[in-house]
């Protein structure tokens, strides 16, 4: 409750644009980007006569989130008409599924690691398809305030995925959104672009705060505009605040008052009291005469289960059980996707040490990553490569520094091991050339020698970094071992 | 014999037999079309020009050997709700009157396709809502018979145009009685096919569950030609029947099996125009004749079909209609003056009085839109069906309306495990006089009685002239079948032509 005297209870209701190479009801191309209205025809401009054909593609997609998501799936699903006018709805009514969504009755669940909340499963209501609207554009043109409107966007099919108002801070809000984009992008089935509108979120929030006599509920306010998951986290926070500082003037409760939609102002980092688009919100849903019934067989559910592949939650727990990670290695390693993660076993088998190829992988190679802002697949070094490296260096041919240097080598140059190996002069001492610089070291070092004989074994530790400093490739270990030995000769 | 008084498979035969050419069909129609449609208005639009041009093209695939059908050349008439690509479509209504549609109807890329002349668009009631084609915003068609009457409707002009012999055969859509009523007002035969049976692709809705589009002609020998031109499953419309397409030509002539023929007891009672019930009861005898078997049935829930025919009707055009809104494409009001208009307003009332939360420019817009471009009775239609799909209303009417749907289905297939055919009146009355009931919708709403509840179970059914009254108006008697049995429709209706000569008078015109 981080000493509020309140709980945050929030629902979110996330629109997943699914990627389809057509929009949901035509032919026509869902690329983003392409000049407005050029991706649009009869069906989807809403012209007379025209009637909507199902993408099965779109309704395959979004039964392969429903399923990710531990979702029923009703055997038989129907469309509906969502009616309200508004300009960037060019047929006057959405098509969209209102009593019989596709799929309903699932969960997400959310943790972590690192303790900030409690494990929780966040129960979906349901997902349901439907197609998106176009875009209004206000311009300024030729002096004077003018509307425009893109019909590119117009028909893409969305999943709306609604939850339980089970959510109870702004960080597992965060953390539910960043489960479910990691699932989606596990799964495939969407961009999940923020910025390009492909992953829409909209929230429900309200306070619930104790009282003598019961629990206490302000009114739900939905908030739209939020445009990235950071904005979410701090307009939900900003919201709690304004609830409660309502509240406390004004004591009005669940169902005093309308539910209002409010939109988060980024720049400003406030929301505010949206004009309502229609008076009423009285859609009059009635099935969409145009379209068949959809249908799917236990078979065709089954086999798209058995599609899904290994989801992010049980990857993570296998990486626990078969690698012996602990639970926040695993979550970083899951939590960047599933290449990343066959990057690790590849390694980690190969080079038999899942503890070092996890701590490399998470310091080293995700740096490189980030510096680069590329994903593993560019990444220079494949993994039997880095395994090679990875046993070099368990085995003491090569200590950590160095095969650090080779790693940024190979990075740098896109060599193989060898050659970068060779390239930065790294070659095996010979004993007698060991033995050589050793007695050297001891010759100029007289109080090391003198600790070392009154038992001061640790006294060796300063002879390894001169030792480095007159010969890079000297081996700490045996550099070690030689001292001592001549010093126990003298 | 004169080449305007040829059925369409006259036409096809003699263009077969090179006795005329297409250009000269065409021109016959179109020189015939010049005489009597002035008094008739059956045509929204025709191109004399481009019609000749298709003749002309047909007439040189036919010297080449390259006939796109046996139906090559000859001419057909559109409802003007069917998409035409770079042609105006209306709908008849102020709302689409400068509206042209980049695609073709699937039905009309058909018709193009078997090589028939696009001879003109024909009137209707505006959006296809209405059964006296009165509520038409873009002509005034009145009936070959008496041009004091109304030709029926929606599909009227097209009805009215077969009649007086200004085209073959034309296409019409059937919503509720759209293409029966105005056959059996105009003397033509007129086809619902089953629902699914042809495309609705490119049909202007108006009730997406209920319209169908079908043939209207003299005979049904012609109609079960048209009908196997446009008829089949089609990708583009997702409730267009995956059934196969009959060889309705041919089996329209095939021995007429032992039929036992239904006549529906509630569709004798009252409000059956008594000599209209004389003729229907003189071809319920012509089909005995003919070694029909009769048996009275009963359709206990078709009382409740007009009521649920104008519910469920209303809701889907409500919705249908709402694209219809100024923003994208037809009609829109004259902004400038809009903007005058609320400027006045504002000087009058002070500044804010008209730009408050609920009346934005653009709703201002959409509603004055609306206003202007739709028609009362389109109104009508959309109010109701909006009331009646609206929170707290819902139950009560639309769905209360969908499960009634269910239980006139569920007669019409206990009543079809008896029967091959049901036989009955098509409209109650015969053509009535123009403006005898504007003013009085639920009494107009009536005529759809026998036919609506067709639409409500999807089956197939067929009017064709069954006789005349005294005043020399013509009589329909409607045949129904059940779902997909268009053949057997086809044929019973062409033997009972083949013993009657009902359908070859024409009506007087000058």
């Amino acid at each position: 409750m981080n000493g509020t005297p309140y709980t945050t209870v929030i629902g979110l209701e996330v629109h997943v644009q699914l990627k389809t190479r057509t929009k949901l009801f035509c032919r026509c191309s869902t690329a983003f980007g392409a000049a407005p209205n050029t991706q649009t025809c009869p069906v989807c401009i809403g012209l007379p006569g025209s009637l909507p054909v199902m993408n099965r593609q779109a309704y395959v997609l979004a039964l392969k989130t429903a399923l990710a998501l531990h979702c029923d799936i009703p055997a038989c699903t129907k469309w509906d008409r969502k009616n309200y006018f508004y300009p960037d709805l060019p047929k006057g009514y959405q098509i969209s599924q209102f009593d019989l969504p596709m799929s309903r009755d699932g969960y997400l669940d959310i943790g972590d690691p690192q303790g900030r909340f409690p494990d929780r499963r966040v129960r979906i209501l349901r997902a349901h398809l439907e197609e998106d609207a176009g875009k209004s554009m206000h311009d300024e043109v030729a002096g004077r305030a003018d509307s425009r409107i893109d019909l590119n966007r117009a028909g893409t099919p969305l999943l709306e995925i609604v939850t339980h108002p089970d959510l109870r801070s702004p960080e597992e809000t965060k953390a539910y959104l960043t489960e479910l984009k990691l699932l989606l992008s596990y799964i495939d089935v969407s961009d999940c672009n923020m910025q390009e509108g492909s992953l829409r979120v909209d929230a429900n929030v309200n306070l619930h705060l104790p009282s003598p006599s019961g629990t206490i509920a302000t009114p739900i306010v939905e908030i739209k505009n939020m445009n990235s998951f950071r904005a979410v986290e701090r307009a939900l926070a900003f919201e709690a605040a304004r609830q409660y500082q309502v509240w406390q003037e004004t004591g009005r409760k669940l169902g005093d008052v309308p539910k209002q939609t409010r939109g988060w102002d980024d720049q400003a980092q406030v929301t505010r009291a949206q004009r309502h688009k229609e008076e009423s919100s009285d859609y009059r849903y009635f099935p969409d005469p145009d379209l068949v019934p959809v249908r799917v067989t236990p078979a065709e559910i089954d086999a798209a289960r058995a599609a899904l592949g290994e989801l992010p939650a049980a990857l993570r727990d296998r990486l626990v059980t078969t690698y012996a990670l602990d639970r926040y290695d695993a979550d970083v390693l899951v939590n960047q996707g599933r290449p990343l993660v066959d990057y690790f076993e590849q390694v980690a088998a190969q080079c038999q040490d899942p503890k070092r190829a996890s701590n490399w992988i998470q310091q080293d190679v995700l740096r490189t990553l980030n510096e680069r802002g590329i994903g593993i697949a560019e990444f220079a070094v494949a993994p039997p490569v880095l395994a090679e490296l990875l046993r070099m260096v368990g085995s003491g041919t090569l200590d950590t520094m160095r095969g650090r240097q080779v790693l940024q080598q190979m990075v740098d140059t896109g060599s193989d091991l060898a050659t970068a190996i060779a390239a930065l002069g790294i070659t095996e001492m010979s004993d007698e050339a060991l033995v050589t610089l050793c007695r050297e070291l001891l010759a100029a070092n007289p109080k090391i020698v003198a600790d070392v004989k009154n038992g001061k074994q640790q006294a060796l530790g300063a002879l390894i970094g001169q030792a480095r400093k007159r010969n890079p490739n000297a081996d700490p270990t045996r550099v070690r071992k030689v001292c001592a030995e001549l010093i126990e000769e003298m | 014999m004169s080449l305007i008084e040829l059925t369409a498979a006259q036409l096809r035969d003699g263009l077969a037999a090179g006795r005329f050419s297409a250009q000269e069909i065409t021109q016959s129609l179109l020189e015939r079309i010049e005489r009597v449609d002035r008094s008739v208005g059956a045509f929204l639009r025709m191109s004399p020009d481009a019609a000749l041009a298709q003749a002309a093209a047909s007439d040189q695939r036919r010297a080449a050997g390259r006939c796109l059908s046996p139906l090559d050349g000859i001419p057909v008439a559109l409802k003007d709700v069917l998409c035409t690509a770079g042609e105006p479509t209306t709908c008849s209504s102020r709302m689409l009157a400068n509206f042209v549609p980049p695609y073709d109807a699937t039905v009309v890329r058909k018709l193009r396709e078997a090589g028939l002349v696009l001879l003109g668009k024909t009137n209707l009631d505006e959006f296809a809502m209405g059964n006296s084609t009165e509520n038409a915003a873009l002509g005034t068609t009145r009936n070959p018979w008496d041009a004091r009457r109304v030709p029926g409707g929606s599909s009227g002009g097209s009805a009215a145009a077969v009649a007086a012999r200004m085209v073959p055969w034309a296409i019409g859509t059937d919503t509720g009685g759209s293409i029966r009523q105005p056959a059996a007002f105009c003397g033509t035969v007129g086809l619902k096919p089953t629902y699914g049976r042809v495309s609705r692709f490119g049909v202007v809705a108006f009730a997406s569950s209920l319209d169908q589009v079908g043939p209207l002609a003299r005979t049904a020998a012609d109609a079960a030609l048209l009908l196997e031109v446009i008829a089949g499953p089609d990708p583009q419309d997702a409730t267009s029947a995956p059934v196969a397409v009959e060889p309705y030509s041919r089996t329209v002539a095939e021995p007429l099996e032992s039929l036992t023929l239904g006549v529906v007891r509630e569709q004798f009672g009252a409000g059956l125009d008594a000599e209209v019930g004389a003729a229907v009861e003189r071809a319920i005898g012509t089909f005995q004749a003919l070694g029909g078997t009769i048996r009275e049935v009963t359709l206990p829930h078709s009382g409740y079909g007009v009521a649920t025919y104008y519910l469920i009707a209303s809701c889907e055009a409500s919705s249908n209609l709402a694209r219809y809104d100024g923003a994208h494409f037809g009609y829109r009001t004259d902004e400038a003056a809009m903007g005058r208009a609320v400027a006045d307003q504002q000087r009058q009332q002070g500044a804010d009085a008209a730009d408050d939360d609920g009346d934005s420019g653009l709703l201002r817009m959409y509603r004055q839109t609306r206003a202007e471009a739709f028609g009362p009775e389109v109104k009508r239609r959309i109010m109701l069906g909006t009331y009646a799909l609206s929170a707290g209303y819902y139950e009560a009417y639309y769905l209360k309306a969908l499960q009634v749907r269910r239980l006139i289905r569920q007669d019409f297939d206990a009543v079809f495990g008896q029967v091959d055919l049901l036989i009955g009146p098509t409209t109650p009355t015969a053509a009535y006089c123009a403006g005898e009931k504007l003013d009085d919708p639920l009494a107009m709403y009536q005529g759809d009685l026998y036919t609506a509840t067709a639409n409500l179970a999807g089956i197939a059914g067929l009017s064709l002239p069954c006789g005349f009254t005294r005043s020399g108006l013509p009589i329909g008697v409607q045949l129904l079948a059940p779902a997909f049995h268009e053949s057997r429709l086809l044929r019973a209706a062409h033997h009972y032509q083949q013993r009657t000569d009902w359908h070859t008078r024409t009506p007087e015109l000058s």
